[in-house]
């Protein structure tokens, strides 16, 4: 009896401490934006600008997921080795062009507006990209995978409706089918982007 | 003009009932396919044609297009504003009869109050005063839109020489344009009035292709600058966008299936 008793202590404190710890989908936005923006206003040297920007990514995204969702349906055909240089070059592919997209904007203003939970796994945060002179306002919306709680990634950014990962996905989908199913013809094209 | 009515209604029902389509693994599949998020699959039955078309296009758009878009964003602010609202209300004619064919007759009423007081006491559409009384702009509406509210598949995806990508449906619906849907059109082009001649209608559609331009030079150049393949991203993001504007869809919750990516599980 006695040991039931402690279990239930035991199962309350650790629920009590993943709700405590649990990070707010709509608190990661805010708070990786901030720093991007500071990044992004600073005196910094482009380099190293990309150095920091690179960080937030590997902290915040879930690269691996992303890079086995782009996949599509190849990604059950490939085999352990392809599987893992593939990681490799997506993750270098990923970081590139992350933050060659985001080091032309000198000081980007994103609010956040709301999120709604769509299931344990996932929240999409609805943000704003401000107006500026040159361009109308932006709305961003971030789905982020909020498996676990105390370490909620992003998973995909949908631009005004389109989705940058399904877009990518498409895209390689579109190189690995033009060249008869090869995958190899997609780690060639990436390298070549990554030496470019 | 019977004839190309009645060729019109041919392809319609043609393509409205099943038409092939070209699929993942290079056979035939039937249109309707739906992945498993309830996205379309549509087909682009000729890619090799595809491709030549669009990279004549992005060639023009490199010695035409971009450097006219660069010049009109060299115009101050309050000038861009104003010619883009104007264009904003001129495609009003066209939203209007689709919003009832679609069945939206509360946005119908409010884009015409909006056609009418942007008209007379916003100065030919340069001002915005029906936002000013409460009558917030709605999404823009077209015929191929209004097909597909209807229930026509998009058919085969295709690029057009100037006009860029489309499908069969849009495609079908931009001719509905031609042949007495556009108000604006039927008034410059079609019938010879004294206030308005051919040449306004081509210099509108031209300067909304160049405003359209101005406002994406950065994401254009980034997209370009940043795709492994091109014709590829620009594809997904033209079919994602008419599938959303189909469907009316505003919430990113009601685009996305989670089956996408339920097999992903990294944590």
């Amino acid at each position: 009896m006695k040991l039931i008793k402690y279990l239930i202590i035991y199962l309350f404190l650790l629920n009590l401490n993943n709700y405590l710890h649990a990070k707010d989908p709509s608190a990661l936005i805010n708070e990786i934006v901030d720093e991007a923006a500071l990044i992004l206003s600073s005196d910094d040297p482009v380099e190293s600008k990309i150095i920091k920007l690179n960080a937030i990514a590997e902290r915040s995204v879930d690269i691996d997921g992303i890079s086995m969702y782009t996949l599509g349906k190849y990604r059950k055909t490939i085999n352990d080795d392809q599987k893992s240089k593939y990681q490799k070059l997506f993750r270098s592919y990923f970081l590139k062009n992350f933050s060659s997209r985001l080091v032309d904007y000198t000081n980007p203003k994103i609010d956040v507006v709301s999120q709604k939970k769509i299931n344990d796994k996932y929240t999409i945060v609805n943000s704003i990209l401000e107006a500026t002179s040159k361009r109308p306002q932006v709305k961003i919306d971030w789905r982020i995978y909020t498996k676990n709680p105390d370490k909620p990634l992003i998973r995909d950014l949908i631009v005004e409706g389109l989705s940058l990962a399904r877009t990518q996905k498409e895209e390689f989908n579109s190189i690995i089918q033009n060249n008869d199913g090869n995958i190899n013809a997609l780690f060639k094209t990436l390298e070549e982007y990554l030496i470019k | 003009m019977n004839k190309l009515f009645s060729f019109l209604i041919i392809i319609l029902l043609s393509f409205h009932g099943s038409i092939a389509i070209a699929g993942d693994d290079g056979k035939l599949k039937v249109n309707g396919n739906k992945n498993n998020n309830g996205y379309e699959e549509v087909g682009d039955c000729f890619e090799k044609i595809n491709r030549g078309v669009f990279a004549f296009n992005q060639a023009l758009d490199k010695v035409i297009f971009k450097p006219l878009a660069k010049g009109y964003r060299m115009f101050p602010q309050p000038i861009r504003s104003g010619t883009s609202n104007a264009l904003n209300n001129l495609g009003n004619v066209v939203t209007i009869p689709n919003n009832v064919l679609q069945g939206q007759f509360k946005d119908a009423g409010v884009n015409s109050a909006r056609f009418v007081i942007n008209s007379t006491l916003g100065i030919a559409g340069i001002f915005d005063v029906a936002s000013y009384y409460g009558l917030k702009k709605r999404d823009k509406e077209d015929y191929g839109q209004t097909l597909g509210v209807w229930g026509a598949g998009p058919g085969c995806y295709f690029v057009l020489p100037i006009l860029g990508p489309t499908t069969i449906r849009d495609s079908l619906g931009s001719v509905v344009n031609l042949i007495g849907g556009d108000a604006w059109y039927n008034v410059t082009v079609v019938n010879d009035t004294q206030y308005f001649s051919e040449a306004d209608y081509y210099a509108s559609r031209l300067l909304s292709g160049i405003d359209f331009r101005a406002k994406n030079l950065e994401s254009f150049d980034s997209l370009e600058n940043n795709s492994v393949d091109l014709y590829a991203s620009v594809r997904s993001l033209y079919l994602q966008d008419r599938y959303r504007k189909v469907r009316n869809i505003d919430k990113t919750t009601e685009t996305l299936s989670d089956d996408d990516w339920e097999e992903l599980d990294s944590q």
